[in-house]
């Protein structure tokens, strides 16, 4: 028996670290992998409440949030393709302006 | 018992990932441990007896996204990343804020929950279920995400084509 608090601590760790990472790292690619783990901090908890409320539906908002996440990687990775092709770096310090 | 041993393994290894995430300098590694806290956080999943997500999380997270995340990494041969003024800044802002926000939040949780415990495998998300949910209650949801993924796929392919193969197809088109 864990604890309901115990996975949501969890989760709230788990969203912190992808705060972080979103902020101090520099690396776009980085960025956008701390975005996926706050996603996952996310899913952690609404699977937790779903187990703990009996309430099935949480486990299907999951699965949508993880359609989501997958399209905007999708989308993402190709943004990034295409500032890396006009810009030629991954640094999000050297991507200032709007226009070459 | 069993249960709570399972959960505080496999959740010290997923915080470990995610603070390997933050610590690693090249995007490969960061990618890699990231693949560990999915994996960690599918057998969370199985804990708490929601079988179909942690399958999902394996098969769509670890699998596809991560693969696509790797993929981009070596095609854009992303290499250490670089110091600047500005991470600087961030450093020293960013981690006292994780500290501060994750002890917040650690304490808030604990103090002013109950200890109702998560009984484990109480409610079992078989995909059948599941799948009835999906296609019955959030049926509209569903086909709207379905939209989604379609623009998706085509915002990438455009996004992602070479300027010059796009203004081509547009005078051919």
């Amino acid at each position: 028996m864990v604890p309901l608090s115990y996975y949501l601590v969890l989760s709230g760790i788990l969203f912190a670290c992808g705060v972080t990472g979103f902020l101090i790292r520099r690396n776009i690619i980085t960025i956008f992998m701390s975005i996926e783990l706050m996603l996952n901090g996310v899913n952690l908890s609404f699977v937790a409440f779903a187990a703990h409320w009996h309430a099935l539906s949480g486990q299907v908002f999951v699965f949508f949030v993880m359609v989501v996440a997958a399209a905007e990687a999708a989308v993402g990775l190709a943004i990034i393709i295409a500032v890396y092709r006009t810009r030629e770096t991954l640094n999000v310090d050297r991507v200032n302006l709007l226009k070459l | 018992m069993l249960h709570l041993v399972l959960f505080l393994i496999f959740g010290a290894i997923c915080i470990a990932g995610a603070v390997n995430l933050l610590v690693q300098r090249h995007p490969i590694n960061s990618a890699l441990s990231l693949i560990v806290v999915m994996g960690s956080l599918a057998v969370e999943y199985l804990l708490l007896g929601a079988e179909f997500v942690a399958a999902v999380q394996v098969i769509i997270y670890a699998g596809a996204i991560m693969v696509l995340f790797v993929f981009v990494i070596m095609l854009l041969n992303a290499g250490e990343e670089e110091l600047t003024s500005g991470s600087r800044i961030a450093l020293l802002l960013g981690i006292p804020g994780m500290l501060v926000s994750s002890v917040l939040v650690a304490w808030v949780l604990l103090a002013h929950s109950g200890t109702e415990a998560v009984p484990a495998g109480a409610l079992p998300g078989p995909p059948k279920i599941i799948g009835w949910l999906l296609f019955h209650d959030f049926l509209l949801p569903f086909e709207v995400t379905s939209v989604l993924i379609l623009i998706a796929i085509m915002g990438a392919v455009v996004l992602a084509s070479p300027a010059e193969s796009v203004q081509q197809s547009k005078k051919e088109g």
